[in-house]
């Protein structure tokens, strides 16, 4: 087959893979600090270590929700972080996943592990369908379109009580496999914990491959990418796509882990939460999106023995973090690690 | 009168009452983005400023007139620190940095209301009354003719200072081009300070005149906020004309859509039109067209 790729590109592409295979350049150490050896290493060891810490059940019930929120996060930091799109609707997705589960099994009877991929599928679906007009607006217009299509989502689901039991949720039954009911917080740690690896997996290989070195381009100039050959529409479409369906996933771990489900998680100030979790992370960071879901549902934890004084406290934090740190948790305190050590 | 008409003009009625709030919301939404391509998620916060401090000033035994100046100027004091504390700091921070900013001084301005003020819901009572006046069969409360009388006076007072006062034009030409401004000796600095107040001053406007009709509630200005953001959008980012226009047919599609329609969906439909809208016209209906130069 002639291949029919721009001689210069498959020539860069070659050159990559020899230093790297030859380890000219990359000395063990650094293939430790790289972020899809050494990072996944990492988190695979954290998340196996977490659980000598936990010591009761709302501890791991703390520990699995950052897992879920981490998902999220994971995923929509590809098209904020990478793509460069906001999108101040996703919690819509999460609750259209969450809501799928729940009525497909409660009301409808099917398995759960059935219903989930079920959502997933449904919300990629509509994903792909609004993603090509919501995807050609930009900047703040776009922030609006993504808004209104969660603050919608959030409507219909408290209006449509005969389905969704309206504003006050609905139970979902427990998740049941070979007849035996997944039932508990350790159970859940490692059902989360999976699910997370494999979209942290997902995300640090959409990153290294071509689209990710397309979506880099398009965020840094889209038209330039655009005059380079990159279609950067599709490729837009589909990191869009690809964080629904990572949200309509957690969304479907969290009604079975919870049992049960709100409008509440479609609502404007969950979109804006898990927004909030990629940008305090550092945006364009696999890790910092891990790192920015810990930081922020832990904080609320923390915060609880403030009482009624911990929305300011929250709200305070969120602006110092950015006006300090405007590039984000771990990008900042990495590059400060990097020079101290250049220092020395 | 038909009663077809009548039920059409109450209608129109209450939906030009809540556009015209809207309509403060969206002006306040698009001065700061004229001087700073800052979208202040906070501008729904100075709504919900404005009604709360004037209960708390009327519930101390103050008058209405000197409690509405308190709560303009308590709220326009909160504008300005916003802006001398938390964006001045990181002014050419990106756009999500900035938007992140004002959500949290929200989050922490409603936090800070429900700590000092309580998480009651408190009725502020009508500026004259509340009997209703009958209009060609349909009837209108007096306090929708203050919410209409009050809009029309900002809105000519904005136009005049606008375009007859030396700070208005300074604003206009920062909005137009930041560094020409600069150049021709606009202190762009203060542009943005005096933004925020006036943000913040259109903000307590709205929310005063609002509060005897819904009440005032220290969450009131979330769906407030939004509102007048979906309707700044509407009308084109940063078009005046285009914030009023949005906010009045954003009002009027919500009335007449929840009278004719479905009333479960009132706060659906204004997202839904908006949605529509860009689709089909993805700069807003007065928003700049023009080619992006690269």
């Amino acid at each position: 087959m002639a291949d029919i790729r721009p001689s210069g590109y498959s020539k860069h592409r070659k050159k990559q893979t020899y230093t790297r295979r030859l380890g000219t350049r990359a000395t063990p150490m650094q293939v430790l600090m790289s972020e899809r050896i050494g990072g996944m290493g990492a988190l695979i060891v954290i998340i196996a270590a977490l659980p000598l810490l936990l010591a009761n059940n709302y501890q791991y019930d703390v520990a699995i929700t950052i897992g879920i929120n981490a998902i999220v996060v994971v995923g929509l930091n590809l098209l904020i972080g990478y793509a460069g799109q906001i999108s101040l609707g996703h919690a819509g997705f999460f609750a259209l996943g969450a809501y799928a589960s729940a009525i497909l099994t409660a009301r409808y009877g099917l398995h759960g592990a059935l219903a989930m991929p079920l959502g997933a599928l449904g919300v990629g679906l509509l994903a792909y369908i609004i993603a090509r007009p919501i995807l050609r607006l930009s900047g703040h217009y776009l922030a609006m379109a993504t808004l209104g299509v969660g603050v919608i989502i959030n409507i219909v689901i408290s209006r449509e009580a005969w389905l969704t039991g309206g504003p006050d949720g609905m139970y979902v039954p427990p998740l049941e496999v070979w007849g035996v009911e997944l039932y508990g917080g350790p159970i859940w740690y490692w059902i989360v914990a999976a699910f997370l690896v494999l979209a942290v997996w997902i995300s640090l290989n959409i990153i290294d491959s071509p689209v990710g070195r397309a979506l880099r381009g398009l965020h840094g100039a889209e038209v330039a990418a655009e005059v380079a050959g990159v279609d950067t529409t599709r490729y837009k479409v589909m990191v869009f796509v690809i964080s629904a369906v990572m949200a309509s996933v957690a969304g479907s771990l969290a009604a079975h882990f919870s049992e049960f489900v709100t409008p509440e998680k479609a609502s404007f100030f969950h979109s804006i939460l898990f927004v909030t979790m990629v940008v305090f992370g550092g945006m364009a960071s696999t890790f910092g999106a891990v790192v920015g879901a810990a930081v922020l549902t832990l904080l609320p934890q923390l915060l609880a023995d403030f009482a009624s004084y911990e929305h300011m406290i929250l709200g305070l934090i969120m602006m110092a973090v950015m006006i300090f740190m405007p590039r984000g948790l771990v990008p900042t305190l990495t590059g400060l690690a990097r020079r101290r050590g250049a220092r020395r | 009168m038909p009663p077809a008409f009548v039920e059409l003009l109450q209608f129109l009625f209450s939906g030009i009452t809540s556009g015209a709030i809207y309509a403060l919301v969206a002006l306040g939404f698009a001065l700061i983005y004229n001087a700073s391509h800052v979208i202040n998620f906070a501008q729904g916060e100075f709504v919900m400023l404005g009604g709360m401090i004037t209960w708390l000033l009327l519930s101390h035994g103050i008058d209405l007139p000197l409690a509405i100046a308190g709560a303009v100027a308590a709220t326009v004091v909160v504008g300005l620190a916003l802006e001398k504390l938390a964006i001045e700091p990181v002014r050419d921070a990106n756009v999500v940095t900035l938007i992140i900013i004002t959500i949290g001084a929200g989050i922490f301005l409603r936090g800070l209301t429900s700590v000092t003020l309580g998480k009651d819901l408190h009725a502020v009572p009508a500026f004259s009354g509340n009997e209703p006046l009958e209009l060609l069969g349909a009837t209108i409360m007096p306090q929708s003719l203050w919410i209409l009388g009050v809009t029309a006076a900002v809105v000519l007072a904005l136009h005049l200072f606008f375009h007859f006062t030396i700070l208005g034009k300074a604003i206009l030409a920062t909005s137009h081009n930041r560094l020409a401004a600069r150049l021709m000796g606009v202190n762009v600095n203060f542009v943005l300070l005096l933004s925020f107040g006036l943000s913040a001053l259109l903000g307590a406007v709205a929310g005063i005149l609002i509060a005897p009709i819904t009440a005032t509630h220290f969450e009131v200005g979330i769906m407030l906020g939004l509102k007048g953001f979906a309707a700044a959008i509407l009308g084109g980012l940063g078009s005046g004309l285009g914030a009023i226009v949005g906010g009045l047919l954003l009002g009027l599609i919500e009335s007449l859509g929840a009278g004719y329609i479905s009333s479960d969906y009132k706060d659906a439909m204004a997202f839904v039109v908006i949605l529509g809208v860009l689709f089909l016209m993805p700069q807003g209906l007065f928003g700049k067209r023009g080619t992006e130069r690269v």
